[in-house]
């Protein structure tokens, strides 16, 4: 208890006194899982969109895979990407291993597939009357998606929120990929690690506050924009 | 304007809808009745494109080709508003939004629409907060605001409790009139297809099996199904005895009936309908023009609604439609015996079904 007493004190002078290792880390993590969740919406939300409103051949193994992918190990994402970023390996050349363009695109991984497969869960359970009800309000496809997309926010930016929380709270991918570069790949899971392994238990759990803090803000102000209700 | 041949509607990859002929003229008001499940709904889905159709349909004498752009020209309310979480003037402007009118233009051809429709006053309301009747007030309201060529109703009235759907129809009725928009309507309900159209289609068992003016439906109903389903209760096997030009005589049981209608072609044995309302209780034989009056024994009185139903037994089974009041006037009861009369006029007689 004194332990965790002493972390909130230690996040609280580290933040008050601005604490350059904390602050990076912090930064470095918002930075991170912030692009690789953008790329996981981006990406994500339009295929989830085409899998939840459309039938295709092989649409239930896509379907298997993404829910496959939402239980997916960091450490194995980690794994793959080091080896597709190593010096040898296929993406070698673009000289990310070590580098928060490779924890991106690890993140983004392990990000995406909540993001598909909730958005498609979400698309899938909206009514198929009301699909038929635009289309035939002159709404294109596109248009009518879109629509769509609007209609289930409520469920879509909690798939946003699944995917930031997953990827702003792992750590091994990050650790493999971004090699815990002090003041650059360092992000706060892999700072609460490091300080755990030296046993600067005060310091980890001050890193941990900060982390929450940070998860609960964010996901505070989506949660906010998911519940806000239209002109009464 | 709009002419439908062989024309199947399908879902997912199963035929549930066919119309061998149907031709939509401008300006009409065509409702499409039958039971339950019969495959109306799907009829017109297929009419309006928005599910997959064989069969040949044409637009102002043209093949459909682009269904997108021809599903700008129509507009389809559905049994439930389906309306988004928005508020109600958006939603009224939403078909407007999609065809890039801008703001100032939308918003008043949708307060415009709202307010023919009764419902300009909740305009700036979220569509979330409003009561079943008002929602799909704002449904016609938002297929009305983009000017229809074609406007398909499939049934929108159904969700609604008795006395909001009474005045909704009467609304629409005056609207529809107003404006002249063609219309398809679905239902299952034979009033409202009265209330609201000049043409009627019976759809039974996925098949459109007649089109024509309410009179020539109800009246004469092409086979007995859809005689049953239009309210026709006496369907009833006879026997042509003789037929002139000017009579035919049938043997029903014992009993001879005369009617004007000459019988089925190559048909000795058809079917004689007779509307439970177009019979003649009394209590002693009429002195009237009628040809046909029977002695019957009241079987069962029934009261439906502000009516009371009559089984009566004249030698062969027959259902009477009376008031309430003279039911209680006479003093109807179970087996006395009272006299039924109609016309020769009123029957109609269908080619007997053979299995």
């Amino acid at each position: 208890m004194d332990l965790i007493l002493q972390g909130i004190g230690g996040a609280l002078a580290k933040l008050a006194a601005l604490d350059p290792d904390v602050l990076d880390a912090a930064v470095a993590s918002l930075v991170v899982s912030g692009a690789a969740t953008a790329l996981a919406v981006v990406t994500g939300v339009p295929l989830g969109t085409l899998v939840g409103l459309t039938r295709f051949r092989g649409r239930r193994l896509l379907l298997s895979l993404v829910n496959t992918g939402m239980g997916l190990p960091p450490v194995v994402v980690g794994l793959f990407v080091v080896v597709f970023l190593w010096r040898s390996g296929a993406l070698g050349d673009l000289d990310w291993y070590c580098t928060r363009q490779g924890m991106v695109i690890a993140q983004y991984f392990l990000a995406a597939p909540t993001v598909i497969g909730l958005t498609a869960i979400a698309l899938q359970n909206t009514d198929p009357l009301l699909r038929m009800q635009l289309l035939s309000l002159g709404a294109s496809r596109w248009q009518a998606a879109w629509l769509l997309i609007r209609e289930s926010r409520l469920l879509v930016l909690g798939a946003v929120i699944a995917g930031f929380g997953a990827v702003i709270s792992e750590v091994g991918a990050s650790q493999m990929v971004g090699c815990n570069v002090k003041g650059d790949t360092r992000i706060l899971t892999t700072a609460i690690t490091l300080e755990t392994s030296k046993g600067e238990f005060g310091s980890a759990f001050a890193l941990a506050f900060i982390l929450l803090g940070i998860i609960f803000v964010l996901t505070a102000l989506t949660t906010f924009a998911q519940q806000r209700r239209p002109v009464a | 304007m709009l002419e439908a041949r062989d024309l199947i509607a399908y879902r997912g990859d199963r035929a549930v809808a066919h119309a061998a002929r149907l031709d939509l003229v401008e300006g009409e008001h065509l409702a499409l009745l039958g039971p339950n499940g019969a495959g109306k709904s799907s009829l017109v889905l297929g009419l309006a494109t928005l599910v997959r159709t064989g069969g040949e349909l044409r637009y102002r004498g043209a093949p459909i080709v682009d269904a997108d752009s021809y599903r700008r020209k129509v507009a389809v309310v559905f049994q439930r508003p389906l309306l988004l979480d928005r508020s109600v003037r958006e939603n009224a402007g939403l078909g407007l939004a999609l065809r890039g009118v801008g703001r100032r233009e939308r918003d008043a051809r949708a307060d415009s629409e709202l307010a023919r429709l009764g419902v300009g006053h909740l305009a700036d309301r979220s569509a979330a907060a409003l009561s079943g009747g008002e929602a799909q007030r704002v449904s016609i309201a938002r297929a009305l605001a983009i000017d229809p060529e074609i406007l398909f109703l499939d049934e929108p009235f159904s969700a609604l409790d008795a006395p909001t759907r009474e005045t909704l129809i009467a609304d629409l009725a005056r609207v529809l009139r107003e404006r002249g928009v063609t219309t398809v309507m679905v239902t299952h309900d034979r009033d409202e297809a009265l209330s609201l159209a000049d043409r009627i289609g019976v759809v039974m068992k996925g098949e459109l099996r007649q089109l024509g003016t309410a009179e020539a439906v109800f009246g004469m109903p092409a086979d007995p199904e859809i005689a049953a389903f239009v309210g026709v209760e006496n369907v009833i096997p006879a026997r042509v005895e003789r037929a002139t030009d000017e009579l035919t005589s049938l043997r029903i049981a014992d009993q001879r009936v005369e009617i004007t209608e000459p019988p089925p072609p190559g048909d000795d044995f058809p079917l004689l309908c007779i509307r439970p309302d177009d019979i003649v209780i009394s209590r002693t034989p009429a002195s009237t023009s009628a040809r046909n009056s029977f002695t019957a024994r009241i079987v069962r009185l029934e009261p439906i609604g502000r009516r009371t139903r009559l089984v009566l037994d004249c030698g062969f089974p027959l259902i009477a439609h009376v008031t309430r009041q003279s039911a209680r006037e006479m003093d109807l009861r179970v087996d006395e015996r009272v006299v039924a009369t109609f016309k020769a006029t009123v029957p109609h007689l269908l080619p007997r079904i053979r299995h």
